[in-house]
């Protein structure tokens, strides 16, 4: 049955919003590819500055900032919960490794960085009023997109080595094959025609472009050519520009559900010529 | 145990938003926020198309998405059915509304009123700073059914201890009480006729019933 009301883009929430996202899922991606990569300096320190300011872009948006406490003593209700938990011991975590550079810290660090960006992942499809957000395959695209933007932030700030460009080649391939997985479950869903007319928009078209250059460029620079830079600049600012068009643009409620149209009357169904 | 719910007959809706209003005088919602709202839809393929009107606002779920993600426990559901906020614990960072498949919450970030910058005399007697920041939605009244209970009313046999948008339906098409009470008359709508809850396919169980065909009530 075709609905003149269906889906309306939500209004609850904005860029600040999607600045966690962007910012926990890079500062998590860095932090990751910083210290298992073997730069645990001033990269890991970029990486846990860039989830601080994701998380002070929340404080931002919420009604009631100065009531933040209250979310830190309910880990059995929501991801953003376990986000939230997560955040502080991350911080401590990774503050001591970069300033003791101790070994035993470094289990717990990696395991914290994934715990929040996994947190993170996990507060999107949550959200059952979004399609594009509770989309089950949004839970890899997330991860592996946090891990390419990381990726390309510590070849853009520290040295290009062969392991660095090798690791940011495949999580560029791994966001590349959760993005065409997440594309694919949009599409069988049936649920988020918005979301995708918006995916298929100019801005995002340009992001992916950008995706599919990083890529390209990562295989050059592994061949020695000095494009490391440009190719980390690339993969993390695509990945931003996708977050921000779904949290800001792609995020359409499913509206209103009429699957029968009431009879009224007594007369004949319309099928049969009654009014 | 009891299950408040609400039943909205399609059949009998004229679309008059008199429930709209209600809430709004009731509740004291301010502009743009419509926790009872009537949809209207143009639905079907000319020339078989009809007009819908369709009563909606939280749904008051079994399983309600809003309470699993809320962050503070501000989202409860009573044993009763109803879902509700706590707007003193709430902090306002709109996650229920996002995770609502019915779109029923809301959030205003500062005092809103009718006639520009001053509220009038309603507005004056009914403002609630508590509300300003943090998400909202329908109670099903629920302060007016526990005070009506206490003084031994029944939720929809009673205006006293009835949503204020069922009292006000002037068509009987919204109606209001315990499914688990075979004799309520929710009980004997949602038996005797065909009726839908929106989303399904949610599993959210919502504790809204649409009529749609059947035996007239």
């Amino acid at each position: 049955m075709r609905q003149m009301i269906t889906a309306r883009l939500q209004r609850s929430w904005d860029l600040r919003a999607a600045g966690n996202f962007i910012g926990g899922g890079a500062g998590t991606g860095l932090v990751l590819a910083s210290v298992l990569l073997g730069d645990g300096g001033l990269s890991l320190v970029a990486g846990l500055a860039l989830v601080g300011l994701g998380l002070a872009m929340v404080w931002l948006e919420i009604g009631k900032p100065w009531r933040a406490l209250n979310v830190f003593f309910h880990p059995q209700t929501s991801w953003m919960t376990r986000e939230g938990i997560v955040a502080g011991p991350l911080m401590a975590v990774g503050g001591g490794y970069w300033l003791l550079g101790h070994p035993a810290l470094l289990v717990p660090l990696v395991v914290l960085a994934a715990g929040f960006l996994y947190c993170q992942s996990r507060i999107l499809r949550a959200s059952r009023g979004i399609p594009a957000w509770k989309q089950a395959e949004i839970v890899p695209l997330i991860i592996t997109s946090g891990l390419a933007e990381g990726a390309g932030l510590l070849a853009l700030f520290a040295e290009p080595a062969p392991a660095v460009l090798a690791w940011a080649l495949a999580a560029g391939l791994a966001r590349e094959g959760a993005w065409m997985l997440y594309r694919r479950g949009l599409v069988a869903s049936g649920n988020a025609s918005g979301a995708l007319a918006i995916f298929g928009s100019g801005p995002a078209q340009a992001a992916r472009m950008a995706q599919g250059l990083a890529l390209a460029l990562w295989l050059l620079a592994l061949a020695g050519l000095p494009v490391a830079p440009l190719a980390g600049l690339l993969a993390a600012g695509s990945g931003w520009g996708i977050k921000a068009l779904l949290i800001t643009r792609a995020a359409f409620t499913r509206g209103a559900s009429v699957p029968y149209a009431p009879v009224r009357g007594r007369g004949l169904p319309m099928a049969l010529g009654g009014r | 145990m009891t299950r408040y719910v609400m039943v909205a007959d399609l059949r009998r809706c004229v679309g008059c938003q008199t429930c709209t209003a209600s809430c709004k005088e009731t509740n004291a919602t301010p502009p743009g926020v419509q926790w009872r709202k009537v949809l209207d839809i143009e639905a079907g393929q000319y020339p078989d198309v009809r007009r819908i009107f369709l009563p909606t606002g939280c749904q008051h779920c079994d399983q309600p998405p809003c309470m699993e993600v809320c962050p503070s426990t501000a989202t409860r559901k009573r044993d009763d059915g109803i879902v509700t906020i706590d707007y003193d614990i709430c902090i306002g960072c709109s996650y229920c509304a996002v995770s609502c498949p019915y779109e029923a919450r809301y959030k205003v970030e500062s005092a809103e009123y009718v006639y520009g910058a001053g509220p009038i005399s309603q507005e004056k007697a009914r403002a609630a700073q508590q509300k300003i920041g943090v998400v909202t939605k329908c109670t099903f009244c629920v302060e007016r059914i526990d005070a009506g209970v206490k003084a031994g009313k029944v939720p929809g046999i009673h205006p006293e201890a009835t949503p204020a948008c069922v009292n006000s339906c002037l068509s009987g098409a919204l109606r209001f009480g315990d499914i688990e009470d075979p004799d309520s008359v929710v009980s004997r709508l949602v038996g005797d006729n065909k009726w839908f809850r929106q989303h399904e396919d949610e599993g959210t169980g919502p504790g809204f019933y649409y009529l749609w065909d059947g035996g007239r009530p």
